[in-house]
């Protein structure tokens, strides 16, 4: 099981917008997140300053950094839930300026939340196929009155969400209410909600979060082979570096808002900046 | 037993139509977080609207109730456009206030346009039905029979909506959690905006109930009265939940007709908000209210 994680050791920088890493099968192509000068002050704090990331299409990316260092900040800016106060986010080449949330959504964009945020009293199959749902757009009309119409497309939706749910072995709970299952099994279903939108790129905040280290182990594996199937691209937040560097091609450290380095999992590990500010403190921290 | 059981009818149908006001208090609570104060005003709306077109353009019932629900589902729609909509994410107190103007807004358009002065609707009248128990006997009257009938087709009619249409399901991920709704995409001001709609068409029905079946005099102030009640019932019930309105509303409903038939009719007002007060010191959230859970 361990030996399907793999290493990405073909990395390179490529020299877009000044030090972007992205794998070499994703040069050339369009990057499917540029943010540029990204930045977000709340009051007098600059919670997220001058951030610079481009992801490739099919990247599996990491954004690390002691607690809060600005992780989920990011997140929110990406998603338009904070506009940013400067600089400006691509997504798949489209400027988000001005663009709310929802729009910004389908573009290409889903997450997950650091602390869980499942429409609990839905079950598991309603909660994948609300992500669903605004994929495939059908009218209101069509949704009451066509009802042949209706029922296939019912169909269709009931056959992709067990699809999705099949991917974490979830198909059996489909129609347990989301609120009552195990906090693993919640984590797991976030990120079929997420998937279910079709993003472009999927970003999950704190994936590993309260899983032990076997399943931290399946979902490593379950982060590749997403990114194999569904040849999307993935950021990801997390404090287990055995994830981060056991899967992420490109890895970014923010330390009070800002970037304090960039690169493989061997750069980052031998970064001295790195290991002062982040992989140092956090042993002292005994976490 | 006659009396009490034509009492627990009585209570059951005025209740169902508390219901069907309930619920359009209950659902843009849930989704939009907000108390609409104005709903009560378009249920007058609706109520003046099927009057004027029955008794002056002397439409047929049915067709004047619908054009009353398309004309309400345009105000309601309207309204959420012009004064809640700019105000989202305004602090709740503002929305509140808001709501109180549209709500003496409406009150006074109404006095303006059709006056002040209490209209009478006596043209429907779908005689009784009598039951006879042993040696006593009561009467049912068959509109209220109808009325009835309608809320359970409008009840079940809205759970298969939320439970099973790609809007309705949208509604309730939006009621649960706006923001992670939007970020999978759900358009939120239009699932607003639907909300709205329904339950304007919905207070449309109640209004020509209130002046159909019930007799009630229009005027201006007429949906105050129902629109609390049924504010009471929707909070009574738990304030979000759909089937939490219609329980409430049938049992304020009841709650009403048996005070007022067998305790006293000036106190029946009192004591079903008494009873709404003991309902929530005992259990804040209503009855079928859930304990809100902030989601950061
Ligand atoms: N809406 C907000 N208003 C004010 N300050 C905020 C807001 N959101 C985040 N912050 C501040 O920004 C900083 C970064 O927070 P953020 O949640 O992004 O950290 P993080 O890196 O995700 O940390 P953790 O690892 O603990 O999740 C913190 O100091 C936080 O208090
Ligand atoms: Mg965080």
């Amino acid at each position: 099981m361990t030996q399907s994680v793999k290493r990405h050791s073909e990395t390179v920088m490529v020299p877009f917008p000044s030090d972007a890493i992205v794998p070499a099968r994703d040069l050339g192509k369009r990057p499917v997140l540029e943010a540029r000068h990204l930045g977000i002050q709340f009051g007098g704090l600059k919670a997220v300053d001058d951030f610079n990331l481009t992801v490739g299409p099919t990247e599996i990316a990491g954004l690390i950094g002691p607690n809060g260092a600005g992780k989920t900040t990011v997140f929110n800016l990406l998603t338009k839930v904070y506009e940013p106060t400067q600089g400006t986010v691509l997504l798949d080449g489209h400027d988000t300026k001005g663009l709310d949330v929802t729009h910004t959504a389908r573009l290409g964009v889903a997450r997950t939340f650091q602390n869980i945020r499942l429409f609990d009293k839905m079950t598991v199959e309603e909660n994948v196929r609300i992500g669903l749902h605004n994929k495939i757009q059908y009218g209101m009309v069509s949704g009451i009155l066509r009802l042949p119409g209706y029922w296939k497309k019912e169909r269709q939706q009931h056959e992709r969400a067990m699809e999705l749910l099949r991917i974490f072995n979830m198909q059996d709970q489909a129609d347990a209410v989301s609120g009552s299952l195990p906090y693993g099994a919640q984590r797991r279903l976030e990120i079929l909600r997420a998937l279910a939108t079709e993003p472009k790129l999927l970003l999950l905040d704190e994936p590993a979060a309260g899983m032990n280290p076997h399943e931290t182990e399946e979902l490593m594996d379950t982060i590749i082979r997403i990114r194999d199937q569904f040849q999307i691209a993935i950021m990801l937040i997390e404090h287990d570096m055995r994830l981060v560097m056991g899967i992420c091609e490109g890895i970014c450290v923010l330390n009070f808002g800002q970037i304090i380095a960039k690169g493989t999992a061997e750069e980052i590990q031998n970064n001295p900046v790195v290991v002062e500010a982040y992989l140092g403190k956090q042993k002292g921290a005994g976490e | 037993m006659a009396q009490f059981l034509e009492a627990l009818v009585n209570g059951i149908s005025l209740g169902s139509l508390y219901a069907i006001i309930a619920l359009g208090y209950s659902m843009v609570y849930g989704i939009a977080k907000m108390l609409n104060f104005a709903h009560g005003d378009v249920i007058m709306v609706g109520g003046f609207a099927v009057f004027i077109l029955m008794v002056s353009n002397g439409w047929q019932p049915l067709l004047a109730v619908i054009a009353a629900m398309f004309i309400c589902t345009v105000l309601g729609m309207l309204i959420e456009r012009l004064a809640y909509k700019p105000l989202r994410g305004a602090p709740s107190l503002a929305v509140l206030i808001t709501a109180i103007g549209v709500s003496y807004f409406l009150q006074n358009a109404a006095q303006l346009l059709w006056g002040a002065n209490p209209k009478f609707f006596t043209i429907l009248d779908y005689g009784n039905l009598t039951v006879h128990i042993g040696d006593s006997q009561f009467n049912i009257s068959i509109g209220k029979l109808l009325s009835v009938a309608v809320s359970v087709a409008i009840m079940v009619g809205l759970s298969l909506f939320t439970g099973k249409t790609r809007i309705g399901k949208s509604m309730r991920a939006v009621s649960e959690d706006r923001g992670a709704a939007q970020l999978m995409g759900i358009n939120v001001n239009a699932t607003i905006a639907i909300t709205f709609a329904i339950g304007s068409a919905l207070a449309a029905v109640a209004g020509a109930m209130l002046v159909g079946v019930y007799g009630v005099q229009l005027s201006p102030t007429t949906g105050a009265m129902p629109g609390i009640k049924a504010f009471t019932a929707a909070v009574f019930g738990g304030i979000g939940s759909i089937p939490g309105a219609m329980i409430g509303g049938i049992l304020i409903g009841l709650i009403e007709i048996l005070v007022g038939t067998f305790v006293s009719t000036d106190l029946k007002d009192a004591l079903t908000f008494a009873v709404l007060i003991v309902m929530l010191v005992a259990k804040p959230t209503g009855l079928l209210g859930k304990p809100m859970r902030e989601k950061v």
